[in-house]
């Protein structure tokens, strides 16, 4: 087996912005913020004798007399209607816990999913004994963001036939501020394979799903079946990209995974986990992305 | 062996109220929610934060807040002598309790209830101050992890050698033995411990100064006390100054490829 060694990156040429002035109106913890008199205390201030200051090191944000500091980097905030991917952790009477990268356990409720087989009814007891059957502990699932409780936990649904159970694919876990809020979260790329961008920070890359498969209420799966091998190298380069994208800190949607997905088909598949072919392909992404916007 | 040189210097040449050259980086794990590698002069400190979220053992679930669960270790090449217990040992243990506590009134636990912040503080090379290092980085993986905070938590360690303060003290100071003390401390006392007092304070700068942590090890006379604490609230302000120019520096990096500095 042979070693590769690389000296270690300058990061500011990684992150593409070549020096990095510091931002006005960021914030460090414990930073004093604004007077309160005339504000609203949002997210990540607190007070000291009547002073708005900073909890958390990011960048301030005002809407009228509300003041926010947003982090660079937190667990999930769900908002409700958010695509989020998650694992059961958990089968409870009536519901089952779910990891979604929140800060505490998402819960599914018996009564917001989909039978097997789109099938309309209330929910009976011989259902709920049957709960194991249907998820189970380890599971993957796409649900959609429902319902926020008091403590912050979550409350998800799948009530669509594009929600439930997650078969043979891979799921790339990165930072949730990465994954941008767009209209759709699902993407049938043309490089010919599918992926869901949970906006908790999981993304999960599998094979092409064709319509009619969909619609079957999302509880098939079937581990029997063999993905071809151009297809799981496909999938393998797809999660290569995304995860060299979100180590170099780009903003993740379709058209950024596209342009990486192409740029990287210069290099082998293994070549893309080196530091300096990342930062390389991150560069023309962003150079690309530059080029476009203009 | 005396702290200070007849001209008022010590070993490394440093002044009294003179701290050790601080490096630092956050974000050094990809799988952690928050991290950072810290160095205090020789000391090297690796923190990993992971949380808040879902608390693992339902007995020690918090209601109205959330759960500090810290752990403390030396790795094995750390001290010129193997160790052969990374963790588990009093004196970790010790330490443990005293970066939960520190962190404890540090953090706003009331906005996360029932739910759990792990702090994992790794000590690479262990040379004097790993209490305060430890604090310094896990300070710095909580910021990197978006845990909100009164203020960014400094540590400084200070000694005193004839009555006079020393801060941020490297492996050779803390082991120096302590001849003779200002008259005004009890001089059995003094003959009885070895080593030189030595005090840790935590603080949060900036925000409302509050002291954290007080830790004193050895006896020292109540009189000098204050100006021990003192000079270890100043050193900590200096750090302070590092941790939150390296903070600043990170988080500008990352909002700008954010694309954030529009917004």
């Amino acid at each position: 087996m042979s070693v590769e060694m690389t000296c270690p990156l300058d990061a500011t040429t990684a992150s593409g912005s070549g020096r990095v002035s510091e931002l006005k109106n960021m914030v460090t913890p414990g930073g004093r913020v604004a007077a309160s008199a005339g504000f609203m205390r949002g997210h990540g201030t607190y007070t000291i004798d009547g002073d708005l200051h900073a909890s958390v090191a990011g960048v301030v944000e005002q809407v009228n007399k509300l003041v926010c500091v947003k982090p660079v980097k937190s667990r999930y905030i769900g908002e409700i209607g958010d695509v989020v991917i998650g694992r059961i952790t958990e089968a409870q009477q009536k519901r089952w816990k779910v990891e979604t990268n929140s800060r505490l356990d998402s819960v599914l409720m018996l009564s917001s999913v989909n039978l097997p087989g789109g099938e309309l009814r209330r929910k009976s007891l011989e259902d709920e004994l049957m709960m194991r059957e249907y998820l189970h502990e380890g599971d993957l699932i796409s649900a959609e963001v429902q319902q926020l409780f008091h403590d912050g936990s979550l409350s998800l649904h799948t009530r669509n036939l594009r929600y439930g159970k997650l078969s043979q694919g891979v799921l790339v876990k990165v930072n949730p501020s990465l994954v941008k809020r767009r209209k759709t979260h699902f993407h049938n790329l043309p490089c010919g394979a599918s992926v869901i961008l949970g906006c908790n920070g999981y993304i999960w890359i599998s094979r092409l799903v064709n319509e009619q498969e969909t619609h079957t209420g999302g509880y098939a799966q079937n581990l029997d079946e063999v993905v071809p091998l151009e297809e799981r190298q496909v999938i393998a380069r797809l999660s290569n990209c995304v995860s060299l994208l979100a180590s170099n800190r780009v903003l993740l949607y379709d058209t950024t995974i596209i342009s990486a997905f192409d740029i990287s088909l210069q290099y082998e598949i293994k070549e893309l986990l080196k530091v300096d072919v990342g930062a390389e392909i991150a560069l023309e992404v962003r150079a690309k992305l530059a080029t476009e916007t203009q | 062996m005396d702290l200070l040189s007849e001209h008022g210097y010590r070993q490394d040449g440093r002044k009294p109220n003179q701290i050790r050259n601080i490096n630092c980086r956050l974000g050094v794990y990809s799988q952690a929610d928050g991290s950072a590698y810290l160095e205090q002069g020789n000391t090297k400190v690796l923190a990993a934060v992971y949380g808040p979220h879902e608390a693992k053992q339902r007995s020690r679930i918090l209601e109205d807040q959330c759960l500090i669960n810290c752990q403390y270790s030396m790795a094995t090449f750390s001290t010129s002598e193997r160790k052969y217990r990374p963790r588990g040992d009093r004196k970790s243990t010790e330490l443990t309790r005293h970066l939960e506590k520190t962190f404890n009134s540090a953090v706003l636990t009331t906005m996360y209830p029932r739910s759990q912040i792990d702090i994992f503080c790794e000590v690479l090379q262990s040379d004097g101050g790993n209490l305060a290092a430890c604090i310094n980085a896990a300070s710095l993986a909580l910021v990197d992890a978006g845990v909100p905070m009164r203020g960014i938590v400094s540590a400084a360690i200070c000694g005193a050698t004839d009555g006079q303060p020393c801060i941020d003290l490297n492996a050779a100071e803390e082991s120096a033995n302590i001849p003779r003390l200002t008259p005004c401390i009890d001089l059995n006392a003094a003959e009885e411990s070895a080593n030189i007092p030595r005090l840790t304070v935590a603080t949060l700068p900036g925000g409302d100064d509050d002291l954290l942590l007080l830790e004193l090890d050895h006896r020292v006379h109540h009189d000098q006390l204050e100006a021990i604490i003192d000079a270890a609230v100043k050193g900590a302000a200096q750090v302070h100054a590092c941790l939150q120019t390296a903070i600043r520096k990170h988080v500008s990096e990352v909002a700008t490829c954010l694309q954030w500095e529009n917004s």
